[in-house]
């Protein structure tokens, strides 16, 4: 893509200006804050997937059913949604209005999405269907993980610039990244940047395989964490240039101000013993933050509260911070792990932590990890809070971080 | 800005490419509905260790990568760039049918850790060991595409020197026949075989010898043909070009219905350029435009279109400037300018 920028020296700052999201803990940006202030956790048991393993897993589930997602969204009976479609476009909705846009064109805009196992939440349910049922056909080319994609784009009238990214659990953190980059580099003026996953018998079954599902409600960064809840959802932040958001007299929510990916190069699920990955992720981001270790005032964590993860993540944490670790916390025991869809509903975390100035606590933890010895923010903590660092690790190596600033 | 030069490029299709000798002076013809690569001696470039556990579009991908590696002599990529249509389709049928077939019991973890997405960039990285930017895109049939824009973006950004780039796809065993059957009933689906592939080519700052040099590449999500023509005009405008410098365009004819863009396109705008079609060789898959990608490189740099894939010779005996362009189903263009 060409650069459009006429002034090829000045590099727009990024900020955001709009947030969407649909989880757990709530259907749009305010039910979340609300439940992260009252440390309310989404976790449960499953309601809306039929699965022998029910009995035995807690699950983050978006409250909303397929149908009141369509109607809300006023979507024609006879769509070809899948469940992960109809998340993504909810949250991507509300990021629109939020922001404030009424005609997505006034400004050059795309769209990045994110997602692991795209439609497979229908796929599941109709692929012994899909050779004799005509009405299980129309998800044969929603299973893709572009579809999802695609819909958000169509809906929103995003008709140029959009993309989908899949690097397992780190996918929205890079689609973050990756639209940062598109409007410093004057390709993009707006974008709308995030990611949106569905539970599935899939991914619960996958997990479980791996033993990493937890019975009881997840521990983050506990001693005695005995895996991860998974959790489905959707978040989108628009980011727009700087000069644009000021130009409309828009109000700027955070900047966005570092970001990084590398590689753990270890294990294709498994995190290296010194966290390399992470803490290149996180330092990298720093750097180009231009911000000192210490400048960092709380890291929400990946945390997902698998043995292997959270000690790695430590780990990492102290590489990068030495003896003076900042105020931390894993959100996931608000909403459950929600794999591509994690990095976006945690950058909006983050971002309500810049403007709530709080720290919000990490649920379940009961004592520290022995090897680290490293203690969560485990209460609501009101304090000045400048940066915030994000975290996301995904399977094959996949590492990112992203710094955000309240200016 | 700095320019990209591509320093090598390698794919494994359904031609025999991946040695490329005769560069398709020998084409294979098929009469099938599906149609497999023709897979390398895998064990020429990794362990059968390492290979064993790994299905088709893994296989492809990490050797296509090693051997683009190897011809632009880089040990160590600062970014592997990948993108997917169908990701790791095997390994996700797999699954998915035995989690169907034994009611969620007596499940292995082996196929779902393989069924993501990135397991190819995941597989190259930590093959060559290598901790550095990795990204996997999947966007339909704009997958190779996102990742290359991507690339192309982390050289101009300065943030990279050398980058592998690659586009795979896998056959699978189940879903493939669905979507054929889909098309099947359509009037006029796509006509040409379903098939996979694995192209990689590295991309770099560094001006060499020969080297082609991808100028540029864009892609749209949604146009009708009107806006179609101007946004290219405006591309090439962009890129100090009209039309008249465009002296082959290739096309990602696949026999269905929506055909009629690249007419539209070649007729409005590149009537004297020569026009090349493929799809009757690699046949369909979401990274397709990956093989074109390779075929135009070898294009310009061999100075020879083969008879097997032109369609319509055009008024310049040199070519120095191509323009690759794919759709699909009336939606998602992608223009790609390469130059010698």
């Amino acid at each position: 893509m060409q650069n459009e920028q006429t002034n090829k020296n000045i590099v727009p700052r990024v900020v955001v200006t709009g947030m969407g999201i649909i989880s757990a803990i709530g259907n749009s940006v305010e039910a979340n804050k609300k439940a992260l202030l009252a440390s309310k956790s989404g976790i449960g048991p499953i309601s809306k997937i039929n699965t022998i393993h029910a009995e035995r897993i807690k699950v983050g589930e978006v409250i909303f059913s397929n149908d009141e997602l369509v109607s809300q969204l006023q979507l024609p009976e006879d769509n070809n949604f899948t469940r992960t479609a109809l998340l993504g476009l909810f949250a991507a909705k509300e990021a629109v209005e939020n922001a404030e846009i009424l005609d997505i064109n006034s400004y050059k805009t795309g769209l990045i999405s994110s997602t692991t196992v795209g439609g497979m939440d229908k796929t599941e349910q109709h692929l012994k269907q899909f050779s004799s049922s005509s009405e299980s056909q129309k998800y044969i080319s929603s299973h893709h993980a572009g579809d999802s994609t695609k819909k958000i784009a169509k809906y929103l009238g995003v008709n140029e610039f959009s993309t989908t990214m899949s690097t397992a659990c780190s996918s929205a953190t890079n689609a973050i990244m990756l639209g940062a980059r598109l409007i410093k580099a004057g390709k993009l003026e707006r974008v709308i940047v995030g990611g949106t996953d569905a539970l599935a018998k899939f991914t619960i079954n996958g997990f479980k395989t791996l033993m990493i599902l937890s019975e009881d409600v997840c521990q983050p960064f506990d001693e005695h964490r005995k895996g991860l809840n998974l959790g489905e959802g959707a978040a989108y932040l628009v980011l727009e240039s700087e000069k644009i958001a000021k130009k409309e007299g828009k109000s700027i929510m955070a900047y966005i101000s570092g970001y990084a990916n590398a590689n753990d190069a270890f294990h294709q699920t498994a995190s290296s013993e010194n966290g390399q990955g992470a803490y290149l992720a996180m330092q990298k981001a720093l750097n180009l933050a231009q911000l000192k270790p210490k400048q960092i005032d709380y890291i929400n964590a990946h945390g997902t509260a698998t043995p292997n993860n959270d000690l790695s993540e430590s780990i990492a944490i102290k590489r990068v911070f030495g003896n003076d670790i900042p105020d931390f916390s894993s959100t996931k025991g608000y909403t459950g792990h929600t794999l591509a869809a994690a990095g976006a509903v945690e950058a909006v975390y983050s971002v309500l932590a810049l403007q709530e100035q709080t720290a919000f606590p990490n649920l379940n933890f009961k004592s520290k990890i022995n090897e680290t010895g490293l203690i969560p923010v485990t209460e609501i903590k009101k304090k000045p809070i400048h940066h915030v660092l994000s975290n996301s690790f995904g399977f094959g190596g996949n590492c990112s971080a992203l710094i955000l600033s309240k200016e | 800005m700095r320019d990209c030069y591509i320093h090598s490029v390698v794919s494994i299709s359904a031609q025999n490419t991946f040695p490329n000798e005769d560069f398709l002076l020998d084409v294979i013809k098929y009469n099938a509905k599906k149609i497999q690569a023709v897979y390398p001696n895998y064990k020429d470039f990794i362990s059968p260790v390492v290979t064993r556990r790994m299905q088709t579009g893994v296989k492809m991908g990490v050797v296509a990568a090693n051997k683009a590696l190897q011809i632009a002599k880089l040990n160590e990529p600062d970014a592997i760039i990948t993108g997917t249509g169908m990701g790791c389709i095997t390994d996700t049928e797999k699954f998915l049918n035995s989690i169907i077939d034994n009611d969620e019991t007596y499940l292995t973890p082996t196929s779902f850790i393989q069924s993501t997405h990135n397991t190819v960039g995941a597989q190259i990285a930590l093959g060559l060991k290598c901790n550095n930017y990795n990204n996997t895109y999947t966007h339909g049939s704009l997958s190779f595409e996102s990742a290359l824009i991507d690339a192309q973006l982390l050289l101009q950004e300065q943030g990279a020197r050398h980058v592998l780039v690659g586009g795979i796809d896998e056959l699978g065993t189940e879903f493939v026949d669905y979507v054929q059957m889909i098309e099947a009933n359509k009037n006029k689906g796509i006509g040409v075989p379903f098939s996979e592939g694995a192209t990689f080519t590295v991309l770099s700052t560094e001006k060499k010898e020969n080297a082609i040099k991808l100028q540029d590449i864009i892609t749209i999500s949604e146009a009708s043909k009107e806006e179609l023509i101007l946004k290219l005009e405006d591309f090439l405008a962009l890129n100090n070009m009209d039309v008249k410098a465009i002296d082959a365009i290739i096309l990602g004819d696949n026999g269905d219905m929506y055909d009629d863009y690249y007419e539209h396109i070649t007729i409005s705008l590149f009537s004297n350029a020569s026009q090349i079609k493929y799809k009757h060789l690699s046949g369909e898959f979401h990274t397709a435009s990956a093989f074109a990608f390779w075929l135009g490189i070898n294009v310009l740099q061999k100075q020879h279109i083969p008879a097997e894939v032109l369609k319509n010779s055009g008024e310049n005996k040199s070519i120095k400037t191509l323009l690759l362009y794919n759709q699909c189903k009336g939606k998602d263009h992608s223009f790609i300018l390469l130059k010698t």
